[in-house]
């Protein structure tokens, strides 16, 4: 079967273009590997229009509801390898199937940037984390180290405060890049400390991390911690495809009505070189992209 | 079907809901172990799984690491 249009990804952006996909009545499939994406995995949003306050695991839920109303084929748990186009025809391969459509949409985000360090590899699961909300709660009353000074690193370590006993911020950074209001929150905790300037160099210990080592005005200095928690950013996963031009930072290039460089290849969210990447802009820009994809259809 | 089925969590991983709806979903019976409020079951889960990180689930004494679902699938027969 060829499909009018196939998302890829559920978070915000993938789940936005189906429901809007899905009220043009389009025939489409969403394929995801993760359903929420990085909203999925976030602590508390106070920012989404609508919602004073809500949770990310809330909100995905909202969001898969939302989409579920449509009943929009959704194929879960599968990964992309590769996208191409043959005349007028885009071939998806995932790690389970192969699919063809006349007009594609990427919304797979990003996923968390590692540290690339000596020890990351060894101790993954064992005390490094990529997911405060997720595995914060192991970590009751010992001490922990959050990589970064972004908002995702002062989140972690604010989720981070009511659990552990000692929390250090390891920041590359002159200072903290987070919001001021974020920024305040860690200022009066008593169990947080920031050391700015500092860079992680390895993580150590035995079956599970003891340790690690950071290196601060050129001097190594060896810091007793228990868990790591890896907020240093995110990078696009974009690598499965390759006939779009993409940014220095593997960004895919869209135009304002979200078209990439290919015709019928359209991109939303935090892949794309879109600036702000926040969950009401994915959302947006994932209703713009659906409703340029129905237009190109309708165009053919 | 297995016997006795334990899914060690926490209240906001989202491969912990997704590995509780699941299972309900399938009609499986299983117990859930909230790790973030008991300590003890916590340190009993790593002890298991040989990691830290949730979810992780017990199926006759059979551990397996993250929301597998297809290896999760396989073991219960289902």
């Amino acid at each position: 079967m060829i499909y009018d249009l196939i998302v890829i990804g559920a978070g915000p952006a993938g789940i936005t273009a189906g429901i809007y996909a899905a009220r043009k009545k389009m025939n489409i499939l969403v394929l995801s590997k993760d359903i929420g994406g990085q909203t999925a995995w976030s602590g508390d949003i106070e920012n989404y229009t609508g919602y004073q306050f809500i949770t990310g695991p809330e909100l995905t839920k909202r969001l898969k509801d939302h989409i579920d109303a449509y009943k929009i084929k959704i194929n879960e748990e599968e990964e992309i390898l590769s996208l191409a186009k043959d005349r007028e025809i885009i071939l998806i391969k995932t790690d389970k199937a192969q699919y063809e459509a006349k007009a594609v949409i990427i919304a797979s985000g990003k996923m968390p940037k590692e540290l690339g360090i000596k020890g990351e590899e060894e101790f993954k699961g064992k005390g490094i984390a990529y997911c405060a909300t997720c595995d914060g709660p192991l970590f009751a009353n010992k001490q922990v180290a959050v990589i970064g000074g972004g908002n995702s690193a002062l989140d972690a370590a604010i989720g981070l405060e009511k659990i552990a006993s000692k929390i250090y911020i390891i920041n590359i950074g002159e200072a903290l890049t987070a919001d001021a209001i974020m920024q305040e929150a860690v200022k009066k905790s008593d169990k947080i400390t920031v050391l700015n300037k500092s860079r992680i160099v390895e993580v150590k210990g035995e079956k599970f991390v003891k340790a690690i080592e950071i290196e601060r005005n050129n001097v190594k200095e060896e810091i007793a911690v228990e868990g790591v928690f890896v907020e240093i950013g995110l990078v696009p996963n974009s690598d499965f495809v390759e006939v779009v031009d993409k940014n220095s930072l593997n960004e895919i290039i869209i135009n304002c009505a979200c078209e990439t460089s290919t015709p019928g290849i359209f991109a939303a969210g935090d892949v794309t070189n879109v600036p702000e990447k926040q969950i009401i802009v994915a959302a947006g820009e994932g209703a713009k992209a659906a409703l340029s994809a129905f237009r190109y259809l309708i165009n053919k | 079907m297995a016997d006795k089925i334990t899914a060690y969590t926490t209240q906001s991983c989202p491969h912990c809901i997704r590995l509780k709806e699941f299972l309900t979903e399938k009609g499986v019976e299983f117990e859930n172990v909230d790790v973030s409020s008991d300590p003890a079951k916590a340190d009993e889960m790593v002890k298991k799984s040989g990691q830290m990180g949730v979810p992780v689930v017990e199926i006759d004494g059979e551990i397996t690491i993250g929301f597998d679902k297809d290896a999760i699938s396989q073991k219960l027969g289902i």
